[in-house]
């Protein structure tokens, strides 16, 4: 189960971390290394008592997916513009100026 | 009054007496601990410290237990009077809003906070070479580390600098750190302190501990952090034992004392097995019954913890996004802005540990990593469970394979990792642990481990005071 390049670039992309090209081949093998440590478990005999009598946990494919809303935004903003909501402006950002009055 | 100038007389029992006798102030406590601070610049200790003693004494309740003593508090337990940074760029000049639990409670004891102590960024570490202001220096040992990842605030204790500190453990981070300056290092029970405003590193395995020169200091100072706090669901409503009312413990008739063979393997320093076999042939003089023990389960610790904690871990640390904490990075777009930010303020272990906690999380390896090391977990717990059933009062161990080692000396991770090999499997079980003193390995101190069942710390500190009584003063640093 080594881990490959495309991996390290998949966990970062998932964990939003940017990483260098020519650090990649130095975690593929920090990571390899430290999982190779991990195998011992594997080999650990399982017997029942092991097992956890709650339901395993469902998981979904490690993809980002936009954020799934039951409603549109529509029905719940009081006005929207361009996918974004018009909301009154705070008193505290007067000062940035732009916008419409009321916005 | 100046006797808190000697770090041998550095006692937090008798600067509180003296402050209730109004034989000294904490104000003064306080200016006597920054000057301290500042003549021990070099061990870069502190990421931040109060700039006047008035500061440091603002909040602090005028009576109680802890009465004018000054305490140092590891970089990742929140304060509202100094940044709370973790050791890490990304939450650099970070203050928190509201006190955690166990500084709320330092503080209405009396206690004066001085500084923010230097630590392993986020926690993971075992030598505080991994913080991003510096490594810290060990005051025992010039040219070691002083352990990790509460290595900052070992060694202020360590140093004389303040009589007690708090650190958090997550694998081992005080205990460790502990025995490699020569002094006492305490984890309780999980959920016996609340883990209210200490920054998430791994939940299910977090804990707030104390270091103290003496074996009473840090009893002191944890009895007044613990108990149970509505804020933590994880704090236990269990009621706190008055452990210092074992101080002065002379005997141990009746207590068994374990000693796990797992926890002296062949390859063990052949020095650090000498240390233990001196501690163990003490605590038999002392009358206690000492009988060999098997953890069988011990062997898989690391493995299992360095599965579950960084799994955890990329799940706490999702939060660092440059939306609400810390520094944010500039970039085009939202997405660019997260990834520049957590690659640009995460140093290179957290972002290791990231990488691996998402990798073993994700689909198609969960079974294989994360399932399969929460089940060995409950296995490692089971074994402490049937031990202590069996009849055994605390266990003994070395805290450490070897005592403190050179900066640079563990530049592969899985090596650093192997140093918490001893310490970890009492983070999986939940399990209190702390390390003392047992005398010194070539040159350097080592510290023996003493372990309880859960929520007995009575039993731990009635072995440990009892020890450090044998050991005498002078095995400390």
């Amino acid at each position: 189960m080594a881990v490959t390049e495309a991996d390290v670039r998949h966990v970062a992309a998932l964990a939003r971390i940017a990483l260098d090209d020519a650090r990649v081949p130095s975690l593929v093998r920090e990571l390899n290394t430290i999982l190779d440590h991990m195998a011992v478990l594997e080999a650990l005999p399982r017997d029942g008592a092991d097992d956890d009598d709650r339901a395993p946990m469902r998981l979904r494919e490690d993809v980002v997916d936009p954020a799934p809303m039951a409603r549109g935004l529509e029905a719940f903003a009081p006005a929207t513009r361009d996918g974004f909501l018009v909301v009154p402006r705070l008193d505290t950002h007067g000062h940035l100026g732009g916008g419409e009055e009321g916005e | 009054m100046t006797a808190a100038a000697s770090p041998a007389t550095l006692v937090a029992r008798d600067l509180a007496a003296a402050v209730a006798a109004g034989t000294a102030s904490a104000r003064t406590l306080a200016a006597d601990a920054l000057a301290r601070a500042a003549a021990h610049a070099d061990l870069n200790a502190f990421v931040t410290l109060h700039a006047t003693p008035e500061a440091a004494c603002e909040g602090s309740a005028a009576r109680g237990p802890l009465a004018g003593v000054p305490v140092a508090v590891k970089d990742n337990i929140a304060t509202t009077s100094l940044s709370t940074s973790c050791g890490s760029r990304i939450l650099e000049g970070y203050v928190s809003p509201f006190d955690a639990t166990a500084v709320a409670r330092l503080r209405a004891a009396g206690a004066t906070i001085v500084g923010k102590a230097n630590m392993d960024e986020f926690a993971m570490g075992s030598s505080t070479e991994h913080s991003a202001f510096g490594p810290v220096r060990n005051p025992a040992a010039p040219g070691r580390v002083p352990g990790g990842s509460s290595g900052g605030s070992a060694a202020v204790v360590a140093a004389g600098i303040v009589p007690i500190s708090l650190g958090s453990e997550t694998g081992g981070s005080v205990r460790q750190p502990a025995a490699f300056c020569g002094i006492t290092g305490v984890k309780p029970t999980y959920g016996r302190v609340s883990r209210y405003g200490l920054v998430a590193f791994a939940s299910s395995l977090d804990h707030v501990g104390v270091f103290g020169r003496t074996v009473d200091d840090a009893a002191l100072g944890l009895s007044v952090i613990a108990g149970v706090d509505p804020r933590d669901a994880t704090s236990a409503d269990v009621a706190v034992d008055d452990w210092r009312a074992h101080a002065g413990t002379e005997r141990l008739d009746g207590t068994v004392v374990g000693v796990p063979r797992e926890y002296f393997p062949a390859s063990l320093d052949p020095a650090m097995r000498a240390s233990c076999d001196e501690a163990i042939e003490r605590l038999r003089a002392l009358g206690a019954t000492v009988r060999e023990v098997s953890l069988p389960h011990t062997d898989y610790a690391i493995p299992v913890y360095y599965i579950l904690a960084p799994a955890e871990a990329s799940s706490n640390l999702a939060r660092f996004d440059g939306v609400r904490y810390g520094m944010r990075a500039p970039a085009d777009d939202l997405r660019g802005m997260y990834e520049t930010t957590r690659s640009r303020g995460f140093g290179a272990e957290v972002t290791r540990r990231i990488l691996l906690g998402t990798y073993v999380l994700s689909k198609g390896h969960y079974d294989a990593y994360y399932r399969t090391a929460q089940a060995v977990r409950r296995r490692i717990t089971a074994d402490f469970t049937r031990v202590f059933a069996d009849g055994v009062h605390v266990l003994f161990t070395p805290t450490t394979p070897t005592p403190a080692f050179e900066f640079g000396a563990k530049s592969a991770p899985l090596e650093m990792y192997l140093s918490d090999i001893f310490t970890a499997t009492a983070n999986l079980a939940g399990v209190p642990a702390m390390s003392l003193p047992i005398g010194r390995v070539g040159g350097l101190p080592a510290g023996g481990q003493l372990l309880a069942a859960h929520f007995r710390e009575a039993d731990m500190f009635r072995v440990a005071y009892a020890l450090e009584r044998a050991y005498g003063p002078e095995v400390r640093a």
